[in-house]
């Protein structure tokens, strides 16, 4: 007889681990508006068949809390019925053996915490509260709401202009957005429940890159109101508003401090990744309509500035919408030396082709989001010997895309994780030496599921370098507008969600000086809303139509297929120019690619409660 | 064209036509369920589900587009077996006690389960809560609904009031009233048409036949029926009989045979209204500034409650004048009694509708003008009249014709139209036109105002004024046409809205076909009844002319104002004695 035996998995464990994957996934593809009473149900179900039966608060506390649980959303639950559920989950929490029970339970006391009002709706009502709004999980994750399956199925037919022309419905800006989105549509893609979501970004690339925006014509217009609108900054939101408003048929002019248009996306959104000529493309076609600009020209109370008292005076409406352009300092010691360069700076210099010179320096990055990432791969181009990033959590939490960090990383760029900035080390004359920083442990996961750094027992570290370059967070320079009597809250403006600032009749805001530093197609979504509420504060209800016929669905079976991932020049040859390096997708993939798209427009709820918002 | 084969049958159609379509062209039927053409292309059911060759998943035979090619099987043993699966699910969540079901026999999931040869449901029943307010005048049974979400589209897109909605999500998904009001606090204006287009019995109208047999057996109680213009073009439809046998003559034998003791024409108060209603729109026209404009008509009490919940600030343009029914009610609560001798209190006053929103309309707490009581006391619908037919007993193939009794019975072809989108505005101009040239006008002179189109614009010259009058039908074209007069881009001296798609004959309270909308052909029989009468002017109706002479003195007197007129901006307006 043999002592030992090898386990090997069988069939029904294998299949089991499967499905395991496939329930991942499921989760992930998870459409926004469901109960959340019911959801709980069913995750206990799950933790229930999870238990081994041994002990009593799990094997028979789970079964109990789910029948409680049916009797709410039968509706033959009470405020007593909640109360048990609170009981025996805090029972079961506090006597159970391993987590499979304790941690179930914790589940139920956090959804009696977090959805409290829904368990008391279902108690009260006999029905649940929630509805499904926007059933197209891609349309409804889009703050723009752009009718993602219609231009999918557009590039797939090769109808790439028609694809631009929808886009351009609800975003004026397709080119960047193809280019730099981060593109929360994909984020809950039902395609994951087949296999994972589809390459959306990569297919809006393919419609641009094959119909440049500024080749495809803009409606027309609307019969001109008479209606002058005052638009305060030329980013991204501040044109998307500019070019529906135009189409409305009001006059807009944009006033922009710096002497070109396009706000973060030229200074703060490297070459590389998005290209200038590629910029002007979008740029252009909001040009197009009418837009007046007034560049160079600053909305204030200094000297040859203008100020908003005036602007209210001699426009009907204002938008301000000058986004998150000032930095943020990190507090330490020696952070006036020679050699720190907040990201704005830097970002904004290169902006303007004022490119420092980093040639054979050493640069350090503190910070671990997106526009760090930009410092670095940009530190990386302008010559530098060797470029550091100093982060104080981990990789796993840094708030810039992954792809990002892996590119930064694949261009030699190095990674200091847990590293928490301590001070600048400068020589007699004020320049930087080195970064001092102290080690850090990741420690307790805070309220927020983030994991939270613990200074480390070990001595500080000192980080040679010439270059330190700040990139921790913009700020907003709000103070004219506090001024002019704006309400300000936490160094934002504040706006309703209409976009209208309360109290100050006529005047808008949107964006990043409303939101705090966001995303672009956040802003281009900000700017879409203020049009159509400035559009009926000006007395007009104009619609934004678009008469783009979109395909009809094909009756492919949908059978598993990878998801086509964008292809990049590889990282030596890119990291020496600030030339782009992502390459689009070809004709093959496109159509394979836009045939992964299940058209939730067109199947489920799509088709009941409208897939798509024809007009706005 | 597009070429593809269904069955082994080579077709060939325009681009664009669903599967189903091309099936139907030759002579293939599809079974469904759910859909329901340029309504509800959902294809939620999944009961049309169909084969196409070369797929491993079906497709839906009601929404996917022919393509070139395609080999197409209605009846392979797959789609038999999943079409069988789907219908015995939807059937394991349904009521199926079909012997006591409103819609048996006039059921597309029982005549689907029947054809389908299904004797008994592998899976246990699930039927979910069923509560409702059974004093309102629309019922809904949980119990039967199947989800095919038929409702919430037509009250969305068709009448544009949205009182229906998806509730819940996950497994206890239904429908209920939308943002989880409850019925009698909702919009609804009991237009019906969800409940003509149910395929099921899970909406239905209060059944009122017991109060009705009630009174008939009563000693006491002298009870007077009236009987609406669009119910005689459809009471026939469900009792088997032709369009010839169906006549009125046969329908007032049958209300006798049933035993009420008066069957009197809401045609007689329908020319009563114009009367009130035509002379209002003269007067307020001679003193312009005083009113606002248009001048909305007010028979149709959908309408009216449309108007009540959305355009609150316009009810003021609504003619004061009261419905046929109610008008009606009065007179038989008042000058019949009066003249007949009869105390009031006595008469028990019943109304045949094409429509469910009457129910209400009769139970408002301010229709009382006769002092008795409500004006009319009970409302049945044409399904509960032709419900009675069965019940009764009765084959009217072999009852002999009879008139209506008088002096409520009299009516001219201008009472007959106005259960036809475009009549009451026709009949009204009939008679304006008359009252300003001192001559009848040619009856057909005003054909302008008729047709299918949900909105119909109409400019007549009466006397020195050119008219501009605008007919609707439907309530989402109600809506944009209210929507047009508030942007400035609509303007009219008087207009007419009627409720349901078709006017009254294509009524929530008429006989169900399903899939097949029937205001067409019977607005055709109003028609035709108006060409055969031999007086057509409201003027003309004898017993109108009567009415004035021994009772009412002239239109808009006092007398008249108090029995046929009612304040329609007094906020109590919309109360009701029950609900």
């Amino acid at each position: 007889m043999s002592r030992l035996k090898i386990a090997t998995p069988n069939q029904a464990q294998l299949t089991v681990e499967r499905l395991y994957k496939d329930l991942e996934r499921r989760i992930v593809a998870s459409p926004p508006g469901l109960c959340p009473v019911d959801l709980q149900l069913s995750f206990l179900k799950l933790c229930h068949a999870q238990t081994c039966g041994k002990c009593v608060p799990c094997r028979v506390g789970l079964g109990q809390l789910q029948n409680l649980l049916e009797d709410v959303l039968d509706g033959c639950g009470s405020h007593k019925t909640l109360e048990l559920i609170q009981e025996t989950a805090s029972n079961i929490m506090d006597s159970a053996d391993c987590a499979i029970g304790y941690e179930a339970a914790h589940m139920v006391l956090a959804g009696l915490d977090g959805f409290r009002e829904d368990y008391v709706y279902h108690i009260e009502h006999g029905k649940c509260s929630c509805h499904i709004t926007q059933p197209v999980p891609c349309v409804a994750l889009c703050p723009a709401g752009v009718d993602i399956p219609g231009y999918i199925a557009l590039v797939k037919e090769g109808r790439y202009a028609d694809a631009v022309k929808l886009i351009r419905k609800d975003n004026p800006f397709p080119t960047a957005c193809a280019l730099i989105c981060e593109h929360p549509c994909e984020a809950r893609c039902r395609r994951n429940m087949i296999d994972s979501s589809v390459n959306i970004r990569g297919l809006k690339r393919m419609a641009v890159d094959n119909a440049r925006a500024n080749t495809v014509p803009v409606p027309e217009k609307a019969e001109s109101t008479g209606k002058r609108v005052a638009i305060v900054g030329g980013g991204p939101g501040g044109l998307s508003a500019a070019y529906y408003l135009e189409l409305m048929g009001h006059h807009v002019v944009v006033y922009e401090e710096k002497n070109k248009l396009g706000g973060m996306l030229r200074y703060g959104i490297p070459n590389y990744r998005f290209p200038r000529e590629r910029l002007q493309e979008d740029i252009d076609v909001v040009l197009s309509t009418g837009v007046e600009v007034k560049l160079n020209t600053r909305v204030g109370s200094g000297e040859g500035e203008i100020s908003l008292a005036k602007l209210r005076e001699e426009y009907d409406a204002v938008y301000i919408a000058i986004g998150a352009h000032t930095d943020k300092k990190i507090g330490i010691e020696g952070e006036d030396s020679k050699g720190v360069m907040s990201a704005v700076e830097m970002l904004r210099r290169i902006g303007d082709d004022d490119m420092p010179d980093f040639n054979g320096k050493t640069v350090v990055v503190v910070g671990g989001g997106n526009v760090a990432m930009d410092c670095t791969r940009s530190a990386i181009r302008l010559g530098a010997k060797k470029v550091g990033i100093a982060y104080r959590r981990r990789q796993d939490d840094m708030t810039a895309l992954p792809e990002e960090v892996e590119g930064a990383i694949a261009e030699g760029a190095e990674l200091y994780s847990l590293k928490a900035p301590h001070k600048i080390e400068a020589d007699e004359s004020g320049n930087v030496t080195a970064l001092w920083v102290e080690p850090q442990i990741i420690g307790p996961i805070d309220a927020w599921g983030r994991a939270r750094p613990v200074q480390a027992d070990v001595p500080l570290m000192r980080i040679p370098c010439d270059i330190v370059i700040v990139a921790i967070g913009q700020g907003i320079e709000t103070r004219h507008f506090e001024e002019a009597g704006l309400s300000v809250k936490r160094g934002t403006i504040s706006a309703m969600s209409d976009s209208e600032v309360k109290d100050v009749q006529g005047v808008f805001a949107g964006g990043d000086c409303v939101t705090g530093p966001a995303t672009v197609i956040r802003a281009i979504a900000a700017g879409k809303v203020a049009a159509a509420n400035i559009d009926e504060y000006l007395g007009f209800h104009h619609v934004v139509p678009c008469d783009v016929e979109i395909p009809h669905v094909n009756y492919d079976d949908k059978e598993p297929c990878g998801r086509i991932q964008l292809s990049e020049d590889e990282a030596g040859e890119r990291k020496k120019s600030f030339e782009p390096f992502e390459c689009g997708m070809t004709e093959q993939e496109a159509c394979q690619e836009a045939g992964r798209c299940l058209r939730c427009d067109k199947y489920g709820y799509g088709n009941l409660k409208g897939g798509r918002a024809a007009i706005w | 064209m597009i070429n593809l084969s269904i069955d082994g049958i080579s077709v060939s159609v325009p681009e664009g036509t669903t599967v189903m379509k091309a099936a139907a062209s030759i002579g293939i039927e599809v079974p469904h369920l759910c859909f329901l053409e340029g309504i509800n292309e959902i294809s939620a059911c999944k009961v049309c589900v169909v084969e196409l060759q070369g797929k491993r998943k079906l497709i839906t035979a009601c929404n996917s587009p022919v393509e070139e090619g395609m080999v197409i099987y209605t009846n392979s043993p797959k789609v038999r077996q999943v079409r069988r699966s789907n219908v015995e699910l939807i059937l394991s969540q349904h009521d199926c006690h079909c012997a006591t079901c409103v819609r048996s026999g006039n059921c597309n999931l029982q005549k689907l389960s029947n054809d389908l040869g299904i004797l008994e449901v592998p899976f246990p029943e699930e039927l979910p809560d069923n509560s409702w307010n059974e004093d309102f005048p629309l019922i809904r049974d949980s119990h039967k609904c199947i989800k095919c979400m038929r409702c919430v589209q037509i009250c969305d897109k068709v009448q544009a009031m949205h009182v229906w909605d998806v509730q819940n999500t996950g497994a206890r998904t239904t429908v209920d009233v939308a943002d989880n009001k409850a019925i009698e606090k909702s919009p609804c204006t009991l237009c019906g048409q969800c409940i003509t287009h149910c395929p099921t019995g899970a909406l239905r109208e209060r059944d009122d036949i017991d109060k009705v047999f009630k009174a008939l057996a009563d000693p006491e109680k002298i009870t007077v029926v009236q009987v609406a213009p669009a119910v005689r073009t459809a009471w026939g439809e469900e009792l088997g009989l032709t369009v010839e046998e169906a006549s009125e003559g046969r329908m007032v034998a049958a209300l006798k045979r049933i035993g009420f003791d008066y069957v009197f024409d809401t045609n007689f108060a329908a020319d009563l209204t114009i009367m009130e209603e035509g002379n209002e729109l003269l007067q307020r026209l001679g003193d312009a500034d005083k009113y606002a404009w248009p001048m909305f008509t007010s028979c149709c009490p959908g309408w009216v409650s449309f108007m009540g919940t959305k355009y609150p600030q316009y009810l003021k343009n609504l003619s004061t004048a009261k419905s046929p029914q109610q008008m009606f009610g009065a007179m038989a609560k008042s000058y019949f009694a009066e003249k007949k001798g009869i105390d009031p209190s006595n008469i028990f006053s019943i109304s045949v509708m094409p429509c469910v929103s009457k129910k209400r309309e009769a139970d408002l707490i301010s229709m009382n003008s006769a002092g008795a009581g409500q004006d009319v006391d009970v409302v049945l619908t044409t399904r509960e009249l032709v419900r009675m037919v069965r019940a009764e007993h009765i084959n009217p193939k072999f009852l002999k014709e009879q008139e209506f009794d008088s002096p409520l019975g009299e009516s001219t072809g201008a009472g007959v139209i106005f259960g036809v989108t475009g009549g009451v505005m026709e009949a009204a101009l009939r008679t304006a036109y008359a009252v300003v040239e001192g001559r009848n006008p040619d009856a057909d002179a005003f054909q302008a105002v008729r047709g299918e189109k949900g909105r119909r614009e109409a400019d007549f010259t009466v006397g020195d004024k050119v008219l501009h009058t605008c007919t609707v039908s439907g309530l989402a074209n109600a809506e944009s046409l209210m929507e047009d007069i508030i942007a400035g881009k609509a303007s009219y001296d008087f207009v007419e809205v009627m409720a349901c798609p078709g006017g009254c004959v294509g009524g929530g309270g008429q006989p169900i076909h399903d899939g097949c909308e029937m205001a067409v052909p019977r607005g055709g029989k109003l028609y035709q009844l108006d060409r055969d009468r031999h007086l057509r002017f409201s003027h003309e109706n004898p017993e109108v002319q009567k009415a004035y002479e021994e009772y009412l003195e002239k239109p808009l007197a006092h007398k008249a104002h108090e029995l046929l007129h009612s304040e329609l901006v007094s906020e109590d307006y919309f109360k009701t004695t029950s609900c």
